[in-house]
């Protein structure tokens, strides 16, 4: 059994166990922790096979590349799958303290292994429409997982969600269509080898810019982003975590995965526009991140800033660049994932998100005030912390590659962002609580479960701080992706290998 | 045929965009069927299109290519789960806002379930 369809199946069993005992919330809880931890577990497994072995690639039912569908398994998948291990146990440890039962008895935990499915479905596979239908796998989890609870905010939101995506979900099948009349397979391998042949050059780049829009959508890119700040602040915060760390961050993979591997072949055409998409992107985000007062909808806005820093490395296309790029997602996921869920904790202890009717928290919970530092500052760039040296290598890469413009852009979104942690900074933590207004009562704090939130926060931060300190392996881990990504004849050889 | 084909799926396609914009959940969902069954059309003319070619081979002298009907399958499926959900989706927010306008809040205040 190779390990490449493990991180699949354990979340899929998992879930299915949760079904199995739908009436039992406790045995749904223990299955949620024991999963994530198992997930967890294989994916540190099949990051030690990639790192020693370079690609960790399987032939489903025993038929080979590329007639059957292939699980292949590069450094830059591994290391997602490995992120969405540590995203899944945060989740699942935040999810027990803070998840009311009424979500729990309605699937929330089988929706949630269904997610985490799907995500590292999308990660492992090497199959183009495979890919579609992880897609859409984590799709259809996430469009349940943002309705539970059925609230009026979170109806509006869904319905713009689900629209857009499923838009996005027809250009991505249209576009797999003209790529399969082209080339005659889906194997993303066997693609990338036979596009060079294809003469219509001109057909190629209308797939590839289909396929730009198709992940650009599921992405959150410019200009294609309104779904995404109408509706992640709308469900549970632990459900919002989920969604910032990971759901985007497929869309960015697959950007990564087609625009290296597959379309090579005109790059002065495919990442000038992808240069300018994450310009945008970078300022748009970090524009709207400022306008608002509201603290899930800032960290809303920041998700697509940071997609922009993600692009920005594809889009330059060196090795640095590619590095960055990897870096950036590395330490994104992590960071996002701990900024959603302090903002949970908040919530949990006032009952609001609102900037104006927060406060106190530095004197009250100077603990929690360290624990959402440690993610913003490394969010805005601070060193020592993840966010600078991922910062550095894609602003770096931009100025070797003499990209003046976006350079320029990157810097000034980086002291934006200082603005909008400052901003939250100020409002949640420093400035005092302000009084209620007379005769509203506020309700109790709610800390039961409480611990279990620390515990994620606690984890993840630590994650970061370790990404800091530990710049060197984990750069180097990226610099392996990168390589592989830039040289695609290595993957291409690993997955046809033994072909008929 | 080929024409034919073509400009069935043009004006699938077009229709549903033009009800995708529409901005009421009803056209929206019409909308995003209409787009789902212009894509499985384009999908299943990707193997190209014969007539009396079996998608077996040995069958026939000639046979097609069986690789787009499975796709063609699979996207069926996924898309009748998707709208059966969205169908569910609607109707719940039709319930909770009050007003079948994608955005929550209908400009006209014209119309009340």
């Amino acid at each position: 059994m190779s390990l490449a369809a493990l991180p699949i199946l354990v979340p899929l069993a998992a879930g299915a166990l949760s079904v199995a005992f739908w009436r039992s919330v406790a045995a749904q809880r223990a299955i949620a922790l024991a999963g994530t931890l198992i997930l967890l577990f294989v994916s540190i497994l099949l990051m030690q096979q990639v790192h020693s072995e370079g690609f960790v690639v399987l032939h489903m039912g025993g038929w080979q590349a590329p007639l059957g569908i292939t699980l292949a398994v590069d450094m830059l998948g591994a290391i997602m799958v490995l992120l969405t291990g540590i995203t899944g146990l945060a989740i699942a440890l935040f999810s027990l303290g803070d998840t009311p039962e009424r979500h729990e008895k309605f699937g929330y935990y089988p929706l949630m292994h269904l997610l985490l499915a799907g995500v590292a479905g999308s990660f492992v596979t090497g199959d183009i429409f495979n890919l579609y239908v992880w897609f859409e796998v984590m799709l259809i989890a996430s469009f349940a997982l943002l309705t539970l609870g059925g609230e009026r905010a979170q109806m509006e939101g869904a319905i713009k969600y689900v629209t857009l995506n499923l838009f996005s979900s027809a250009i991505f099948l249209s576009a797999v269509g003209i790529l399969y009349g082209l080339v005659g397979t889906l194997n993303m391998a066997d693609i990338a080898q036979k596009l060079g042949q294809v003469e219509d050059t001109g057909m190629v780049n209308v797939v590839a810019v289909m396929f730009m829009v198709a992940f650009g959508i599921k992405a959150s890119a410019f200009p294609l982003f309104f779904w995404l700040p109408a509706s992640y602040h709308t469900p549970l915060v632990g459900v919002s975590a989920l969604f910032a760390g990971l759901l985007t961050k497929v869309g960015v993979y697959s950007l990564f995965r087609m625009f290296t591997v597959v379309f090579d072949h005109d790059v002065a055409y495919t990442h000038t526009i992808l240069l300018w998409v994450a310009a945008l992107t970078m300022l748009s985000g970090v524009l709207g991140a400022a306008a608002q007062f509201e603290f899930r909808r800032i960290l809303s806005f920041h998700i697509i800033s940071q997609i922009g820093y993600m692009i920005l490395g594809l889009a330059l296309y060196t090795p640095l660049a590619i590095i960055g790029g990897v870096f950036y997602i590395m330490h994104h996921i992590i960071v996002k994932t701990t900024l959603f869920l302090v903002s949970g904790v908040t919530y949990r202890l006032t009952g609001t998100h609102e900037l104006s009717e927060l406060g106190g928290f530095y004197r009250e919970r100077p603990m929690l005030s360290v624990l959402f530092l440690i993610p913003a500052f490394s969010l805005a760039g601070m060193p020592p912390l993840s966010g600078f040296f991922a910062k550095l290598i894609v602003i770096r890469a931009g100025i070797e590659a003499e990209a003046w413009t976006v350079t320029a852009v990157a810097l000034l979104v980086g002291l934006l962002t200082l603005y909008s942690m400052v901003k939250i900074w100020a409002e949640v933590f420093w400035k005092a609580r302000p009084e209620a207004e007379d005769g509203v009562q506020r309700p109790e704090p709610r800390t039961e479960g409480l611990v279990w939130m620390y515990v994620a926060i606690t984890g993840l931060a630590a994650c970061t701080i370790f990404i800091g300190l530990n710049g060197q392996p984990i750069y180097n881990l990226a610099e392996v992706a990168a390589e592989q990504l830039m040289q695609p004849q290595g993957y291409i050889d690993a997955v046809l290998e033994g072909r008929p | 045929m080929e024409a034919l084909y073509a400009a069935t799926v043009g004006v699938l396609m077009a229709c549903g965009i033009y009800l995708v914009l529409r901005a009421r959940t009803f056209p929206v969902i019409m909308g995003l069927t209409l787009i789902s069954h212009a894509v499985n059309l384009f999908l299943f003319a990707t193997g190209r299109l014969a007539l009396r070619a079996p998608a077996v081979i040995g069958q026939s002298e000639t046979y097609t290519d069986p690789l787009p009907q499975a796709l063609v399958l699979t996207a069926i499926v996924i898309g009748f789960a998707m709208t059966a959900f969205v169908v569910v989706l609607a109707l719940r927010a039709v319930v909770e806002l009050r007003n079948d306008h994608v955005d929550g809040v209908d400009p006209d205040e014209d119309w009340r379930p």
